[in-house]
């Protein structure tokens, strides 16, 4: 790729600041999340005097996780923008948690002036340094006359390939002055050229695994959602007669009330599902990593299959489990080559029959209880008030797994969680995030109350902002799932882990401008829910749940996926 | 423990020889010695490394890291290709005046260099594989080694490869 020069160069003379939001407007930047501070003051001037739609977080981690929610829902870079030293810092959870669920970033952190660099200046931070683990990529601007090329390589890395985040640090030098800038130049990146087409022959290989498997069975991730490739999915699972699992991250990618679906995999996945990623004798992942809480125990993970695997990132291939068929691409070119395939439905009617039988046998369970909610109740009605059509979006923890198995997803791109880094505080601001990206659409926050508390300073944007986002906090006044551990594998030593002392959260909420209610029992919830979720105000309900439930089923850490423990009352 | 050797065409920028000793550290390589040149084109440079892994799947994977990283243009393993392969070592010796004599018919075969001398010691550079450093190492220890430096081994193939057939370079096709 050649950069090409028209015949009138785009030179303007420009800040590094108004650069910025010529270039952010050149990408079709709708809207930043940010904050301001003293090395971002040029550029806050220029957003000033030429407006992009900004989003004022109370705290870095309120807007980094926001973007998150934005990114996971629009499939579009989630941009944020921070100051230098603490600004930047804060920001670290959120980039860490983008780049372990591979969610399009990009955020800009001022920095000082480049003639203090390297002087411990007030607010300073070698933020490239910090990030550069935690970060697909990372740039810091030295020359005013890079940053156009620069912010196009950003949004190209972002979004191309496996997304992640990329930084871009700005000295206050940078943005300050002024330059002749050009805006002319391509993308060039020759360390950067990730497969998109998988190989026609690896295909064929996989193909005639299918048709030679007797028991085959699709683990897809949230690589079918990055890849907008659902109804790729779909033609192939039915067409070739495969049953699917999903990933946590998954959920969504494949319809959960067609019958070739088995649920969800892992650590508290549903039983048929580990069953069948432990019986199968093919097992096909589609963008997932193989995660250690969805493989268990990898000695005994899939025994006796075949692994195929097909992934845009081919570090993935091979990493955690040992792979046959290995595919790099994307998910939706592989998939749609692979229907392509004909002649090749397996026959494979006894084991699904088979999966099935485990289906009725071992289904979710749950006590059913009399005076106090049930939480898995709670997120059923939730589902059903809201025709399972909601956006949801939670935080880490029981109530996340309760939403995983009791909040069935039909459609993509309406799971919100955090995955791979596990990250408390995510989920209210990330359901700020989405209903910025899907305003017409109903944004449900299921949070737990420890969870929550790290980001609920968040509230006002609910008010400012008018986005009518409902926060259930699934409330059992303890970290469920640390309380969960301590009880199972600590001899019911509950370090710290229950809280002596809760806010009053309807008074928090009132204090925020939004609507707050307590409700203890189902009934009240249920009365409340289908009220609240249907009205175009924001509000928080605090549901008083019972304290001592347990997620179950459950794969012990160091068992295999065949082990799981509570599969029946 | 295998020991391999990478080489990696990267990209000048600042902060790449941090990016990838960051990479080896987040994923926990082993490396015995890393180092960074320019090459013949402009903005260009080439690391070589050797590290130490325990098996196919961990060097497949330090490849495929290491090319994952956007400054890097190419990574080869080049452990069995037919290589040149050299590493300089500068060893401050111990030399009176009954040694100064053994200490150079130790030098001279091994085509190495006296390059400083002061009252009691004796430096010497010496090139080649590592098998040859160590070898003069050994040699040189009984009369005291003062200091020593090496830098680590710096590779390319040879211009002429022999066919080889068991060929493990990076690959995404096993």
């Amino acid at each position: 790729m050649k950069v090409k020069v028209k015949a009138e160069p785009e030179e303007q003379r420009l800040t590094g600041a108004e650069t910025l939001i010529h270039a952010l407007k050149q990408e079709k930047v709708e809207v930043v999340f940010g904050y301001p501070g003293g090395a971002v003051l040029p550029i806050y001037d220029a957003l000033y005097r030429n407006p992009i739609r900004h989003v004022l977080a109370r705290h870095e981690q309120g807007a980094i996780h926001a973007a998150e929610g934005y990114a996971r829902v629009s499939g579009k870079p989630g941009v944020v923008l921070a100051t230098s030293g603490p600004g930047a810092t804060n920001l670290v959870t959120g980039i860490t948690d983008a780049m372990m669920d591979s969610l399009p970033l990009v955020i800009f952190t001022g920095q000082v002036a480049s003639g203090v660099i390297g002087t411990d200046a007030f607010q300073e931070a070698d933020v490239t340094g910090i990030t550069m683990p935690i970060t697909k990529h990372n740039y810091q601007v030295r020359d005013l006359k890079d940053l156009p090329r620069i912010v196009k390589e950003a949004f190209h890395i972002a979004s191309n390939g496996r997304p992640g985040p990329v930084l871009v640090d700005i000295p206050k030098d940078v943005s300050a002055t002024a330059a002749e800038v050009n805006f002319g130049g391509k993308v060039h990146l020759p360390g950067f050229q990730p497969t998109k087409n998988p190989n026609v022959l690896q295909i064929k290989k996989l193909n005639e695994a299918i048709e030679s498997a007797k028991k085959p069975v699709i683990l897809a991730g949230a690589g079918i959602l990055h890849a907008k490739a659902s109804e790729q999915l779909r033609a192939v699972a039915e067409s070739k007669n495969i049953p699917v699992v999903h990933t946590l991250l998954g959920l969504g990618g494949f319809p959960a009330d067609h019958p070739l679906f088995l649920g969800m995999g892992g650590m508290h996945g549903c039983y048929a599902a580990n069953m069948a990623l432990y019986e199968c004798d093919l097992l096909v992942n589609i963008g997932a990593r193989f995660d250690d809480r969805l493989t268990g125990n990898l000695k005994t993970f899939a025994p006796e299959a075949v692994v195929a695997h097909i992934d845009v990132d081919p570090a993935e291939i091979g990493k955690n489990v040992e792979t046959h068929i290995p595919i790099v691409g994307d998910a939706k070119a592989a998939l749609q080559k692979l229907a392509d395939e004909q002649g090749s439905s397996s026959m494979c009617e006894e084991w699904l029959v088979h999966l099935r039988q485990y289906q009725q046998e071992y289904p979710y369970w749950h006590k059913e209880l009399e005076d106090v909610i049930s939480p898995q109740k709670l997120i059923s009605e939730i589902h059903s008030l809201t025709g399972g059509d909601a956006i949801v979006t939670t935080d880490v923890g029981q109530h996340q797994m309760w939403a995983a198995q009791y909040y069935t997803f039909n459609d993509p791109h309406k799971w919100v969680t955090s995955g791979g880094l596990g990250t408390m505080g995510f989920g209210f601001p990330a359901a700020i995030g989405a209903q910025i990206a899907e305003p017409d659409k109903r944004v449900v926050s299921i949070v737990g109350d420890g969870g929550f508390q790290m980001t609920s300073e968040e509230l006002i944007l609910l008010r400012e902002l008018d986005l009518p986002v409902k926060i259930v906090i699934v409330n059992n006044g303890t970290l469920g799932m640390v309380r969960q551990w301590q009880e199972s594998f600590y001899e019911q030593r509950y370090s710290h882990s229950v809280f002596n002392l809760q806010p009053d959260f309807v008074k928090l909420a009132d204090s925020y401008g939004v609507r707050g209610f307590k409700v203890s029992t189902i009934e009240e919830a249920k009365a409340l829910l289908s009220e609240v979720l249907n009205d175009d105000e924001p509000a928080l309900i605090d549901c008083r749940v019972c304290a001592a439930e347990n997620v179950y089923p459950m794969v012990a850490p160091g068992t295999g996926l065949h082990e799981m423990i509570g599969v029946k009352p | 423990m295998k020991r391999r050797i990478v080489t990696a065409t990267v990209l000048n920028q600042s902060g790449v020889l941090n990016r990838v000793t960051g990479l080896f550290t987040k994923r926990h390589f082993n490396i015995e010695s890393i180092t960074v040149g320019h090459t013949e084109t402009e903005g260009i440079s080439k690391m070589t490394f050797v590290v130490n892994v325990e098996d196919d799947r961990q060097i497949e994977q330090l490849l495929k890291q290491l090319n994952k990283q956007i400054d890097v243009l190419k990574v080869s393993d080049i452990t069995n290709q037919a290589i040149v392969a050299r590493e300089l070592a500068l060893i401050k010796v111990l030399a009176t005046g009954q040694t100064r004599a053994e200490i150079s018919g130790i030098v001279e075969p091994f085509r190495a260099l006296i390059i400083d001398m002061s009252r009691d010691t004796l430096t010497v550079q010496v090139t080649g594989d590592a098998e040859k450093i160590e070898a003069i190492i050994e040699l040189l220890r009984p009369y005291g080694i003062k200091e020593l430096a090496r830098t680590g081994i710096t590779a390319f193939t040879r211009g002429f490869q022999k066919s080889v057939t068991d060929l493990k370079h990076y690959t995404l096709l096993k």
